[in-house]
């Protein structure tokens, strides 16, 4: 085996050039899958793991150093645990309206329950990208 | 002492074994799980939640606490394999 990009070589234009092209389709994939979960299939899981593949893809693109450089570990961690807690935050937030936990009744919206599950199918989202991340990362650097 | 285990894994298997030829046939319509929450979600899904999809009203809202579990799951292996791999590479930290 090989590593990509070689040592002491910069990464091929040409890979590079067609990854950094498909990224942004990937990633805009990505919000959608999370975002239309009420719809379609998908959901937060699906567009998490969406998102964190084309950041993936860049950094197979980019070589090992590019996420290192653009995606701080702490930025990562603190995303993961923003997830959970937009999580159990709106949990808390139905307690706190008189309904029982994750109960997205009482939500001042006008379908208060479809506002709180794409609440927290983005919650899901942001937690899943941020942790398939951070493991691919320990992994680059291990 | 080996041998009690043995009887006690061979007494716990049996019973499984047992127990599992009472569960309800695949897909059995007449199932005890398929007659009571089953229809219930399928047929006041969309007004009771608001949401077309019947896979996320069931993940996200009668199951939430369920979901929340998952993710926190997710959440945890992350954790552990920062934990893991990150301590084996004291010394060579970046800034991050």
């Amino acid at each position: 085996m090989t590593r990509y990009p070689p040592e002491g070589q910069p990464p091929d234009i040409i890979i590079r050039v067609v990854c950094r092209s498909l990224v942004p389709f990937i990633q805009l994939f990505g919000l959608y899958v999370v975002v239309h979960g009420h719809s379609s299939p998908g959901g937060g899981f699906q567009g998490g793991v969406t998102l964190a593949a084309s950041f993936v893809l860049l950094a197979l693109a980019e070589g090992r150093g590019a996420l290192r450089r653009h995606i701080p570990l702490g930025a990562l961690n603190a995303f993961a645990s923003a997830g959970v807690l937009l999580y159990a935050g709106l949990g808390v937030v139905c307690l706190a309206l008189g309904a029982n936990y994750l109960d997205y009744g009482p939500l001042p919206f006008a379908e208060p329950r479809s506002v709180g599950m794409l609440v927290i199918e983005i919650g899901v989202g942001i937690t899943v990208m941020a942790a398939m991340l951070s493991i691919f990362r320990d992994m680059l650097e291990f | 002492m080996k041998l009690l285990h043995l009887v006690a894994t061979a007494v716990t298997g049996l019973l499984l074994i047992v127990g599992s030829l009472d569960l309800a046939e695949t897909g059995d319509p007449a199932a005890p799980a398929a007659t009571h929450v089953s229809p219930r979600y399928i047929e006041s899904g969309l007004e009771e939640t608001g949401v077309e999809n019947m896979v996320t009203a069931v993940l996200a809202d009668y199951r939430g606490f369920d979901t929340l579990g998952e993710v926190t799951v997710i959440f945890t292996g992350a954790i552990a394999v920062l934990l893991i791999l990150r301590n084996g590479l004291k010394g060579e930290e970046d800034e991050a």
